[in-house]
């Protein structure tokens, strides 16, 4: 497995995102362990990605708040493919719901678990990858205990 | 029809050339001398010259990551020496045929007459070997400096930076709702190959079985390797024509019965509400509020395939099938056949004659209600044709129909 310098031993390399106000509390949650994303300080609706402004009632308010970390499959693909260097194939990749909001969902990897063996509604819970030289931390999913 | 027919400016362009480059899996060759010799042969098939030529549009423009642009707008309109009086070229379209769609709004508007439209790429030879990390954003290195920002920043730290990966997901979505099978969806990718066999511009024109394309190497499951379509060189031109100018043309142009581009909801991979479908639904809902034509009208398909789940979208999406039913309308692969009741991606699509980025198709649906198909023309005298370009959160579509 292709490595970057700088990640530890364990760590595969990744293309990092480009860290901005915007994002920065859900790239570096990680750090405190939690999930976070935007809310919306009026009603309470949780966006992804980031925004300036809720798409429900117009609030430019917006708080950041950690959600559960517990989600759902929807979709998944086990990638064969040696794209570039990274995490090692099979891998999944995934979509998955927070159980917090019926929209809140991200892409992601299904890790800890035979790639084979992911199904969709699948509950997961998040774990999180650190990419501390990077200070990024990548929010993967585990099958739920 | 529910739109009132003189709010349908579209039917006021017409198709009246299409041209295309050598093709191949790697030509070696300065992409913009295929970009312009596409556009030199669409210019001589509509019987005009470079000098009637006074609108330019094009998806991408010059640019995005290497191979994927042969040639932006400044780089034709100098080279051609043109005066235009109206150009547009961008990225941020509904699908590559947006490009299309937008000349044909320029000549509705009175902005220009002929409309010089055109896609080339280069992929096959940027890649070189390479492999497909050579073209993918930092370059296959893991000393890069690059870092993934936009909507490419909720995908590439995942290790997902292929299209392949995010239709994979859409397919097994699919096949979660539906029970589509892989038998069902390889009906694409086997259909297609038989196509290219009949086209002198096919890439891969081997003959392949179903089971050919089931012992394939998985890329991402369920997605196998001739899901996905070819990278290669090669430049496709359409000319858009304003209706008044049919008098000047070589031939009787392809008329523009309807066109649509819609995307309802978030405009998103990964966002868009139904993960078993795509905004292709979207673009197909609105295409048939302009028309009195009906699906079953349509007697030949050309529609994208750069992955075979796309396809997918767009049949159920164009209202070809019933939502969630492609996979028994493939089943056994002869209703999409060149005799079938709805011949699909009569060239061979993107996946056995090249990843012409969404131009090939609507040059095939030219060429075939022209009658011009040769081998692999579609019996019967085709009248009515469609185009579909793009995948995921963009999707443009246009009905076309003989001019005779």
């Amino acid at each position: 497995m292709a490595k970057s310098k700088e990640a530890a031993p364990d760590i595969p390399f990744r293309i990092m995102p480009a860290l901005t106000d915007l994002n920065a509390h859900f790239w570096q949650g990680g750090r405190d362990g939690e999930l976070r994303f935007q809310r919306c300080k009026g009603c309470g609706y949780y966006l992804h990605p980031p925004s300036v402004i809720c798409p429900k009632c117009w609030s430019k308010d917006i708080g950041i708040e950690a959600v559960s970390g517990r989600a759902e499959v929807l979709t998944f693909s086990v990638n064969v493919q040696n794209w570039m260097p990274g995490l090692e194939p099979p891998f999944v990749l995934a979509i998955v719901r927070c159980l917090e909001q019926d929209d809140l969902r991200l892409t992601t990897n299904i890790v800890n678990i035979d790639p084979y063996e992911v199904t969709i509604g699948m509950a997961v819970q998040v774990v999180f990858e650190p990419h501390v030289d990077q200070e990024v931390w990548l929010p993967l999913f585990e099958p739920a205990k | 029809m529910s739109e009132a027919t003189d709010l349908i400016g579209e039917r006021r362009a017409v198709i009246s050339g299409v041209g295309q480059s050598d093709i191949g899996r790697r030509l070696f060759r300065d992409p913009l001398e295929l970009t312009i010799d596409a556009c030199l042969a669409a210019i001589e098939d509509a019987g005009l010259t470079t000098a009637d030529i006074d609108g330019l549009s094009t998806y991408p423009g010059a640019t995005g990551p290497n191979g994927f642009s042969g040639g932006g707008i400044t780089d034709v309109h100098d080279a051609l020496r043109l005066n235009v009086n109206w150009f547009t070229g961008g990225l941020e379209y509904p699908g590559q045929l947006g490009a299309v769609i937008n000349a044909c709004l320029a000549v509705s508007a009175g902005l220009c007459k002929h409309v010089l439209v055109w896609r080339s790429v280069y992929e096959g030879s940027a890649q070189g070997s390479g492999g497909r990390a050579a073209v993918m954003p930092g370059g296959g290195s893991t000393t890069t400096s690059f870092k993934a920002s936009g909507f490419m920043q909720w995908l590439l730290p995942f290790s997902a930076p292929s299209a392949a990966t995010w239709i994979a997901m859409y397919a097994q979505r699919h096949f979660h709702e539906y029970g589509t099978t892989r038998e069902q969806l390889g009906q694409i990718a086997v259909n297609s190959r038989k196509n290219a066999a009949l086209n002198p511009k096919g890439i891969y024109r081997d003959p392949m079985s179903l089971d050919d394309y089931l012992a394939a190497r998985m890329i991402s499951t369920p997605l196998c390797l001739y899901d996905c379509d070819v990278p290669c060189d090669g430049g496709t031109a359409v000319i858009v024509s304003r209706v008044d100018t049919i008098p000047d043309l070589r031939k009787p142009p392809i008329k523009v019965e309807a066109v649509a581009a819609a995307t309802h909801g978030r405009p998103s991979w990964d966002q868009y509400d139904d993960l078993a479908s795509m905004p292709a639904q979207d673009a197909g809902k609105e295409l048939w509020k302009r028309t009195d034509l009906k699906p079953s009208d349509v007697d030949c398909a050309q529609m994208y395939d750069g992955f075979s789940f796309i396809t997918v979208a767009w049949l159920e999406g164009m209202g070809f099938c019933k939502k969630g039913e492609a996979g028994p309308f493939l089943e056994g692969g002869q209703r999409i056949a060149l005799d079938g009741e709805l011949p699909l991606n009569t060239n061979g699509g993107q996946l056995s004659s090249g990843r012409l980025h969404g131009f090939g198709f609507i040059h095939e649906a030219c060429v075939q209600l022209w009658g011009e198909g040769g081998d692999r023309q579609v019996p019967n005298n085709p009248e009515v044709a469609v185009a579909c370009s793009g995948g995921g959160p963009m999707a443009s579509t246009l009905l076309l129909t003989q001019g005779r």
